[in-house]
């Protein structure tokens, strides 16, 4: 479905990504795993358009992307959770929804907006019972079930998410995650997330790629990489060796 | 026969061949991280792994060969450090040109897995009893296909290097239905089975899967009709990992090479260019999943062409021919490699003999025999049979030790040697392959 070939991407003199090929399948879940400053979030930002890659090619849907604008990668189908949720404080949670559909009201119209927003209550019970609160007065999951509602309000096929569990509490990032697995099972959505959680990424996702100051250093299936020592040397705080002076 | 894997087996070529870019780049970045004969390799010639964007830019990336391998022995290969290697195999059994290959617990699996596919192509099922008559030992042959066959849940008879007699009474008691073993050890096995009177129809053996050495049709022809089986050929690279790199299907028309692990190119071993599909060269392998013991470009030796037309059984792996013949002076004896300047190398060291020299390979009532035609010096030709004997000896003994095999030897005189190889190769291998 999506499909990445020697991307590399960079701001001014510095090269962030080098030379990243990777590929998401229709009804998976691919979570890209790494440290800070690895170069995740440019990733994404480089398939949602917001970022222009010096060279390599983004297909979707077997057609290229590589040069779309971020509103054009949206109707194609593509929608972003971003980093720290990014949602608009002081408008109520439903404008928030309201705003998700805005590449899709002219198309569909009020009425399906509005059906859209009510899809999206049946999802996430809790919004609707703050449907007028200001957003920004919601808990941190809240509104991280917000952003994931406000980008499927455009109803895409593949959702991508920027850290979905950042600053959250560990049994609220469960559920968060325990959604966006809901969300594939049930909507067939494809979902390709990037975390820097990498144990609770790995454990809801079907496989994963492990990304390392712009490269990918490895690729595989979510269990290989779960029992891999090195990405549990480096990702999961396993086999600690004690220093000796 | 079932296909293991269809995902991968029968994957379309524009996804297989993204998979192979998506694991290449970080095979490449692993190789440039962890091992330091690929950090010199990339470093001398000013590349970095990123740059390698196509595959035109892939095949500007040196060769890694057996002499790499052997300058970096033992763990200098590695790409993890050795607490993760959970299994250490050698590749060439000698004292001179040691080389040693590292899994990791995940390696393991895959070698397994892979194994399974070839398998389970040649229609072993989990109902099957299969004798695994390879040498158990610092070869990784055995091993391989052991954990294959454990994989798909057939009954494994570790039956290892039995006397010939043991292997045959075993396939009786045991009812063995696979046999895998080297084409020559099968013919053996039925040579016996004549001798001793045995019926093979008797026996409940279906089928056979063959590799180890080189083979030919005709061979298998003989294999199929004096023992009743269907037989069908694999291949390997001790290097890579031994079995399990492509193996035939029921169309018996090519080994499919197991393409998401592996990336094959076909070269010329003159001019190391990279050859068309069809045209028959040198085979090249990368490893593209290998986490203790990445390969990059590695030269095997063997001379294959690749033929990637689908395959009437669905799969979409590229089908290698058979191999019949190999690029260098390399003779393959029961399964291990003879490599001439081993043996140049062992004669410097004795004294009393010219490094003159000549290796006769025949085969005899199915039986592989090494013959080493050497020169000694005119002061050393013996008058007294006494002493021509024990020098003899000596010599065998020496050769058999570091070659891991047993060597005959005729002791010549240099001009008739000098006679026989202006008119002969180095190394005549007179058994039909």
């Amino acid at each position: 479905m999506l499909r990445l070939q020697n991307i590399h991407t960079g701001y001014g003199d510095i090269a962030v990504l080098k030379n990243v090929s990777l590929h998401v399948s229709r009804g998976e879940i691919v979570t890209l795993i790494g440290a800070n400053g690895a170069g995740k979030t440019t990733l994404l930002n480089t398939i949602c358009g917001l970022v222009r890659a010096r060279s390599g090619t983004v297909v979707y849907n077997d057609r290229e992307v590589t040069a779309c604008s971020a509103d054009e990668i949206v109707r194609l189908g593509i929608s972003q959770v971003p980093e720290g949720r990014q949602i608009f404080a002081p408008l109520s949670v439903v404008d928030n929804l309201r705003l998700g559909a805005y590449v899709r009201y002219r198309a569909w119209g009020k009425k399906k907006v509005q059906a859209r927003i009510e899809q999206m209550y049946a999802l996430f019970p809790r919004l609707h019972e703050r449907a007028q609160q200001y957003a920004g007065t919601l808990s941190g999951g809240e509104q991280q079930m917000l952003a994931i509602a406000r980008a499927l309000m455009a109803d895409p096929d593949l959702l991508v998410l920027d850290e979905p569990s950042m600053g959250l509490a560990p049994l609220v990032v469960a559920e968060i995650f325990k959604t966006v697995s809901r969300l594939r099972d049930e909507r067939t959505t494809t979902i390709f997330l990037v975390e820097q959680n990498a144990r609770t990424a790995l454990k809801y996702a079907d496989r994963g790629y492990v990304i390392e100051t712009g490269k990918i250093m490895l690729e595989g299936r979510s269990e290989d990489l779960l029992n891999n020592r090195e990405v549990q040397r480096a990702y999961l705080g396993r086999q600690k060796q004690p220093i000796w002076e | 026969m079932a296909i293991l894997d269809t995902r991968m087996e029968c994957c379309p070529r524009g996804e297989l061949e993204q998979l192979q870019l998506e694991r290449l780049q970080p095979v490449l970045n692993r190789m440039y991280k962890n091992v330091a004969f690929y950090r010199s390799l990339f470093d001398e010639r000013s590349i970095v792994p990123e740059d390698v964007c196509s595959m035109q830019d892939f095949r500007k990336l040196p060769f890694t060969t057996r002499s790499d391998l052997t300058a970096n022995y033992p763990y200098g290969m590695f790409a993890v450090p050795l607490r993760e290697v959970v299994r250490i195999h050698t590749a060439t059994d000698t004292t001179d040109t040691p080389t040693v290959v590292g899994y990791s617990a995940h390696d393991l699996q895959t070698w397994a897995a892979l194994v399974a596919r070839f398998l389970s192509a040649g229609g072993v099922t989990r109902d099957d009893v299969i004798q695994v008559s390879f040498r158990y030992g610092l070869f990784s042959g055995a091993f391989g296909l052991h954990h294959g066959a454990e994989q798909i849940g057939a009954s494994v008879i570790p039956a290892s290097s039995e006397h010939t007699d043991r292997q045959i009474r075993i396939m009786q008691d045991y009812r063995t239905s696979v046999l895998v073993a080297t084409p020559s050890f099968a013919l053996l096995l039925a040579d016996r089975m004549e001798a001793l009177g045995i019926d093979p129809k008797l026996l409940m053996l279906k089928r056979g899967l063959f590799g180890g050495e080189i083979w030919s049709e005709d061979t298998r022809r003989q294999i199929e009709q004096r023992l009743f089986i269907q037989a069908f050929d694999n291949y390997g690279v001790s290097e890579l990992m031994g079995p399990g790199i492509a193996g035939e299907c029921s169309e018996r028309s090519g080994m499919h090479i197991c393409e998401d692990h592996i990336l094959p190119e076909i070269i010329d071993p003159a001019t190391g260019r990279t050859l068309a599909p069809g045209e028959t060269g040198e085979l090249v392998l990368t490893t593209l999943t290998r986490e203790a013991f990445p390969l990059l470009r590695y030269r095997t030796g063997d001379l294959t062409s690749l033929n990637y037309a689908p395959c009437a059984c669905g799969r979409t792996l590229v089908r290698m021919s058979r191999i019949e013949r190999r690029t260098d002076d390399i003779v393959i004896v029961k399964g291990i490699n003879i490599v001439p300047q081993q043996i140049e190398k062992i004669l410097t060291d004795i004294e009393g003999i010219e490094p003159l020299y000549r290796v006769i390979v025949g085969r005899e009532n199915n039986r592989d025999s090494v013959t080493l035609h050497v020169a000694v010096s005119e002061h050393v030709f013996f008058d007294e049979v006494k002493h021509h004997a024990a020098f003899v000896e000596r010599l065998r003994s020496e050769l058999s030790r570091r070659l891991g095999l047993r060597i005959e030897v005729k002791l010549m005189e240099k001009r008739t040697l000098d006679r026989e190889l202006e008119t002969g190769p180095r190394v005549l291998d007179t058994r039909n392959l």
